[in-house]
């Protein structure tokens, strides 16, 4: 049974974000695979899972969300090999200190060695970047530029918006996997949604599942393309 | 020197209508918002001038402004100042108080433009519907909005109004909570999805099908007005009201509407039948012809919006869906995973619009049959329902003919 937990959907899933799990779960559901999609509420204790979602938020619950994981041993969960994939404010999450809201600063989860400071403009619009010889596209609106430890892996190079600093995006470290392309990021790259359900399984690849998703995937990089060549 | 600021102001007043003219005539615009601009451009003081000795009501909230302000409009008879094009900015404010000099005026108002618009148009009732995600690539998160709206009830201008509030919405409540005179109204509220947490404290907010709180002491405000089935009670008065649009959150619209006219000392009961006569709203609710297919046109622009209306197309047979990401749709189409899609689970999904991929691929998530590209449709022998956000709206209105 792959488990994957929404994680307090009520504070991060501000643009969508649930969609993530939604996707995950039916891309497993249809291949045979026995899953289940759970919802961690905040008042309740953190349920165990083999991958944890992280969404986006505003600035009040993202603080709200890292008091109330810190407390229910999260990092304990990563060192003990849950995989985890953040968007957005769940990416700030990780690290180790982030400013949101004016300049004050507030402690991460510190699970990664990145820091999140406030941008003198918001970065909102299209993301597209490339992932090893994979293109992702996806959306972006954040205040935040993030600077990644020499040791951190990002997750991608950016080729249209801002992603941590406009030069790469996110980070890979281990299993936890994070990117500012917030919302249904999954839902618009298959492939994406497929790597991360074989990385939560250990296996390397899955069966095809075609769909009008890839119709989608394809669309969304040939209009980016053509706007980034503009 | 008062002289001067007369002649200015006439002058503002000549630009606003000339220029309203020009633009509808050349056909760059529906010629609400170009004129107002001019106008203020010239007399910024234009739409306090308009207002002055009139009694204004002005509406704001994510959903349902609109319809609220035409019900709202009805409910008052007679010759009423309004915008009634959705031009909700200090521009299209001061276009519709151009057009008519109706000494009564409803006022829809944006969300972000509230401040503005009550300082303005001085209000003697402000009715705040809702709040809810909404283009979040071009406006403020949510609680910023609610924030916002607190700072305006802590000004002068709002202390003279009566805020008809919903309680039933905690961003709402925290917005007005401070607010001295408010009527709370009890309008049917089914999207919760912004307010797990508390707007004052973020701690998780309880609820019963009855009502929230929260422990930091925000708490839903017991109502004056609610309804019950399809009466309503306003201030102790109990009455029918027969609205003619569909969807509960429609009787709701009007139960706040009634209680805003309550308020201006309208009689509600009258009020309520005269509201009853309103069957579309800029072409919402409008049954219209799209190729040789009889359609109902539905505007749903945003979560809630789409959560609300989709609870009122409940039946069989086919829907269509129209989604773009325009500037003025909010280039950012994730919201589509906010929507409870999944209820349409059984039914077939005609997909439209610029967007249409992202469209597909959200029903295909939630299990909903849907099609794309497939060219015409299948002619029904029936209304088909066709939901579209704002700019897909807009394109449906203008390639159908009325039947």
């Amino acid at each position: 049974m792959l488990r994957i937990v929404q994680v307090y959907p009520e504070l991060l899933g501000t643009y969508g974000d649930g969609g993530n799990g939604l996707v995950l779960k039916e891309r497993a559901r249809r291949r045979g695979i026995d899953v289940e999609l759970i919802r961690a509420d905040m008042d309740d204790p953190l349920p165990a899972g083999d991958v944890y979602l992280l969404g986006g938020g505003e600035d009040g619950p993202q603080r709200l969300a890292v008091a109330l994981l810190e407390e229910a041993g999260f990092s304990r969960r990563v060192a003990n090999g849950a995989m985890v994939f953040a968007v957005c404010a769940g990416l700030q999450m990780l690290g180790s200190r982030f400013s949101v809201q004016g300049d004050d600063e507030y402690v991460g989860l510190g699970l990664v060695d990145a820091v999140t400071t406030r941008a003198p403009s918001r970065a909102v619009g299209d993301l597209m970047t490339t992932v090893g010889a994979s293109t992702m596209v996806g959306f972006e609106n954040h205040g935040g530029e993030t600077t990644i430890g020499a040791g951190v892996e990002p997750f991608a190079t950016v080729v249209r918006g801002r992603g941590n600093d406009g030069r790469v995006d996110g980070f890979r470290a281990g299993r936890i996997w994070a990117t500012y392309a917030h919302g249904p990021v999954l839902a618009l790259n298959p492939w994406l949604a497929d790597a991360v359900l074989a990385e939560s399984l250990g296996l390397s690849e899955l069966a095809p599942l075609p769909s009008v998703a890839d119709r989608l995937y394809e669309s969304r990089c040939r209009a980016l393309t053509k706007r980034s060549a503009d | 020197m008062a002289i001067w600021r007369t002649l200015r102001l006439l002058v503002a007043k000549t630009a606003v209508r000339s220029t309203n003219w020009i633009s509808l005539r050349t056909r760059r615009g529906s010629g609400t918002v170009i004129g107002g601009t001019v106008g203020l451009a010239i007399a910024p003081g234009l739409l306090e001038a308009l207002a002055a000795h009139r009694r204004v009501i002005v509406v704001s909230g994510t959903n349902g402004k609109t319809t609220t302000t035409a019900l709202a409009v009805a409910g008052w008879g007679g010759d009423v100042a309004t915008n009634d094009t959705g031009a909700n900015m200090p521009a299209g404010l001061t276009a519709a108080l151009v057009r008519s000099p109706s000494p009564r005026a409803v006022l829809e108002s944006d969300e972000g433009w509230l401040g503005a618009n009550v300082e303005a148009t001085h209000p003697a009732v402000i009715v705040l519907l809702n709040l809810s995600r909404d283009q979040l690539d071009r406006a403020s998160e949510v609680r910023q909005i609610a924030e916002r709206w607190r700072a305006v009830f802590a000004t002068a201008q709002s202390r003279g109004a009566v805020i008809v509030a919903n309680a039933m919405d905690p961003l709402v409540v925290y917005a007005a909570f401070e607010a001295v005179n408010v009527r709370w109204c009890a309008p049917p509220t089914t999207w919760t999805a912004d307010t797990m947490s508390c707007p004052r404290c973020t701690a998780p907010l309880h609820r019963t099908e009855e009502r929230w709180w929260c422990a930091c002491g925000l708490a839903q405000p017991s109502a004056s007005s609610y309804l019950d089935g399809t009466t309503a009670v306003v201030g102790g008065e109990r009455f029918e009201i027969p609205v003619s649009l569909p969807g509960s959150f429609n009787r709701g619209n009007a139960l706040m509407a009634l209680t805003a006219l309550a308020e201006v000392g309208v009689d509600v009961r009258p009020a309520a039948l005269r509201m009853a006569s309103v069957d579309e709203v800029a072409g919402r609710y409008g049954v219209r012809r799209i190729g040789g297919q009889v359609v109902r046109l539905l505007l749903a622009k945003n979560p809630a919006g789409f959560a609300a209306m989709l609870e009122s197309v409940e039946g069989e047979g086919d829907l269509w869906v129209s989604i773009n990401a325009r500037v003025a749709d909010g280039h950012d189409p994730s919201w589509l995973y906010d929507v409870p899609f999944e209820v349409l689970c059984g039914r077939r999904v005609r997909c439209l619009g610029d967007r249409r991929l992202d469209l597909a691929t959200r029903l295909w998530y939630a299990g909903v049959d849907a099609y794309v590209d497939e060219g015409p449709p299948v002619i029904e022998d029936r209304v088909v329902d066709v939901l579209a956000n704002y700019t897909a709206f807009s394109d449906l209105l203008k390639e159908s003919q009325p039947c």
